[in-house]
């Protein structure tokens, strides 16, 4: 275990309602989540003296700091490569109060992704942003791939061509997601469960991917905040201690379209993996349940194998027969996922992650001791695991 | 060659006016159908649809036929004002010569009887536009017609037609909305080489290191000297997808693309040409010019 292991936690949480069309501004968006996380934090926004978010978020710490009249801030970070920021930011928070660098650091993302700029559409400014990402996607947004579907539906064809996967395997991680939003009021798809021929009838988005492959779109915010694991005992929430906070990229690494190494897939996820078992000094046997990002569900069975749940091309035997569900071996995404309850980058993924440790989960797992959270795949990305006491 | 007529200005007021007369003129004299209601033709028309109903064996015509009892023969005379050929010919003559069927909407009072001779009037209901559709500008005529015995109706028609000029043909796809490669010293030559029908691929003169994409400095040795070398132009589908949605700039749907495996041990993402693609099928490149500064590649089931 690592000296880092443990330092710090998350003591709040905080959201905003999860819609198709806020109807307010996104630093507003942040600016509410930020308040209900301190809420349940106990804290205010003069307590905070950090702020972390994605280089994608379009309010700045500074702009979300004068909102909330908050004074002076020692510490602002951003992490970058979209949604595989989420557990990097903890991350940047974990190490700034660990370090007594910062004292309390919220890590926040807030965005209009659906009745906005929609991520699922062509993001045309990609490709010809001039720094090395635009020269990156010249490789591939002139022919027309271009949307991450399309790009995550390359990998999920050699996938299926390499051990045999099939779009039933991909349609039974929606399929739990979707049982898990059903009773969770917050999500989006709140009481509307789906079946597998519901799944295999939905229409091709980009073959082999369907429809009920693909996370919504949504609007909306969550914020976290993150203290030292000494200042935690005296706040009122059930510390959610950060076991381990790890980022990842690995050899020939590209933002989606990781094509050009031997064996394409989503190797930065094993660095994660193997980063988070050796902080915790836990193993993939010790997780009480998983929260595995989810915007594609191809990428959640590439997870499983990378993080070292199972073998790799085991994955469709995994999670069959209900393993991914609530009282399986490995329950997934209680709150719903990306899929069912919201797509906020992961960072609501990350909130259920601390429910599940406080014991307060829609859909709690028994004895949720430790729990892991990954951020977005096909991307430079990140992870956590969650422990309900110091090990 | 002057005709007093046709230089007349046929605009929107005069289109208007010339419905106006149409529709004053009201419904047109009856016509008797060519024949009575008869068993024969309902036989044919039965096995034609796929009828079973065996009330229609029997001397009881099946209401949809209303429109078979008054079709003209192989030699029309049409009624001298029939008002929707008239109108349809007035439209022509103003240039909106193309048309498309839109409604028809048939009433049924009661089913004919074997025996019973119906009569058909029609009139002119409305001439609605001009309009701006997907095929083109034009009027949407609707005609009511009305079957009789004797002078109990039995049947009535709403048709309506769509009388348009044929727009210009938009081009299926518009490729100059292609997303065009951004590129800098480090990979110009690559573009330079597609526009010459080539794929070059970044040789580390140091080393001999081959890599795509391509970048200023060898991986493997850290040399910044580089070249390039030409590719054979033959690969194989290292993976592949088919694009549905969204829609994407410059491109028509559904969209194939591949990942290519080329056989001097790089990989390249793009489009490939040709049906039922399946992982390890030989492909060919071939090049599209997308503008003077951009030529893509694409690939060819051999």
């Amino acid at each position: 275990m690592s000296g880092f292991s443990n330092s710090a936690a998350i003591v709040g949480i905080g959201a905003t309602e999860f819609s198709k069309e806020s109807g307010r501004s996104e630093l507003q968006l942040s600016c509410e989540a930020t308040l209900a996380a301190l809420a349940d934090a106990g804290l205010t926004p003069k307590d905070v003296d950090g702020l972390v978010t994605f280089k994608m978020d379009n309010s700045s710490e500074i702009a979300l700091a004068r909102e909330l009249g908050m004074g002076d801030l020692r510490f602002f970070s951003r992490v970058d490569y979209g949604g595989g920021a989420a557990c990097g930011t903890v991350q940047q928070a974990a190490m700034a109060v660990a370090t007594g660098v910062a004292d309390v650091v919220v890590c926040y993302r807030g965005f209009n992704e659906r009745s906005g700029q929609r991520y699922g559409q062509v993001q045309s400014w990609a490709a010809t942003q001039i720094n090395s990402n635009g020269l990156d996607n010249a490789w591939s947004y002139p022919y027309g791939l271009s949307t991450p579907a399309a790009t995550v539906a390359m990998q999920a064809r050699r996938y299926m061509h390499e051990y045999g996967a099939t779009s039933r395997d991909f349609g039974v991680v929606a399929v739990a997601d979707r049982k898990h939003a059903a009773t969770n009021p917050n999500a989006f798809f709140y009481g509307k469960p789906i079946t597998i021929e519901d799944h295999q009838s939905s229409r091709l988005i980009a073959d082999p991917l369907r429809l009920l492959d693909c996370c919504q779109e949504s609007d909306g915010a969550v914020a976290l905040v993150v203290v030292s694991a000494e200042r935690a005992k005296d706040l009122p929430q059930t510390p959610a201690y950060i076991a381990a906070a790890a980022q990842g990229s690995a050899a020939d690494q590209f933002v989606m379209t990781s094509y050009y190494r031997d064996d394409i897939g989503v190797p930065e996820m094993g660095v994660v993996g193997r980063e988070l078992w050796r902080q915790s000094g836990l193993k993939p046997d010790d997780m009480a349940m998983a929260v595995l990002y989810d915007h594609f569900t191809p990428y959640v069975l590439m997870q499983l194998e990378e993080l070292g749940f199972c073998g790799r091309g085991e994955a469709p035997g995994f999670i069959a027969d209900g393993a991914i569900e609530i009282g399986g071996k490995l329950p997934i995404n209680t709150h719903g996922g990306q899929l069912g309850e919201a797509y906020i980058h992961g960072m609501n993924g990350i909130a259920e992650g601390v429910r599940q440790v406080r014991g307060a989960s829609i859909n709690q797992v028994i004895n949720a001791d430790h729990v892991l959270v990954t951020a977005g795949t096909g991307v430079p990305t990140s992870g956590l695991v969650l422990s309900r006491e110091v090990g | 060659m002057s005709d007093p007529i046709t230089e007349q200005v046929k605009d929107h007021d005069w289109i208007m006016a010339r419905a106006e007369e149409f529709k004053a003129m009201g419904e047109t004299e009856p016509r008797l159908a060519r024949d009575p209601v008869n068993q024969p033709m309902i036989n044919n028309w039965v096995e034609a649809i796929g009828h079973q109903d065996p009330r229609f064996a029997d001397g009881m015509a099946p209401p949809a036929m209303a429109q078979v009892w008054t079709m003209y023969g192989l030699d029309p005379t049409r009624p001298a004002k029939d008002p929707l050929h008239g109108t349809m010919q007035m439209l022509d003559s103003a240039g909106f010569t193309s048309v498309l069927g839109t409604n028809c909407d048939q009433v049924y009072k009661r089913a004919l009887k074997v025996g019973e001779q119906v009569t058909i009037t029609s009139k002119l209901d409305s001439v609605v536009g001009p309009k701006k559709t997907g095929v083109g500008e034009g009027y949407f005529v609707t005609t009511v017609n009305t079957w009789r015995v004797g002078d109990e109706e039995v049947a009535t028609m709403l048709f309506r037609v769509l009388k348009f000029k044929p727009a210009a043909r938009a081009p299926k796809v518009d490729k100059s909305k292609t997303i065009r490669p951004m590129r800098n010293r480090d990979t110009e030559f690559f573009w330079e080489g597609t526009k010459q029908g080539e794929i070059r691929i970044s040789k580390c003169n140091a080393c001999g290191e081959l890599r795509h994409p391509p970048g200023p400095m060898c991986p493997v040795c850290h040399a910044a000297d580089r070249g390039y070398v030409v590719a054979s132009g033959k690969g194989t589908i290292y993976s592949f997808l088919t694009h549905h949605a969204p829609q994407l700039p410059g491109k028509e749907l559904p969209l194939q693309l591949g990942l290519i495996e080329l056989p001097e041990g790089i990989r390249m993402v793009g489009e490939l040409i040709g049906e039922d693609p399946a992982i390890g099928d030989e492909v060919d490149a071939t090049y599209e010019k997308i503008d003077d500064d951009t030529t893509l590649v694409y690939w060819r089931k051999s």
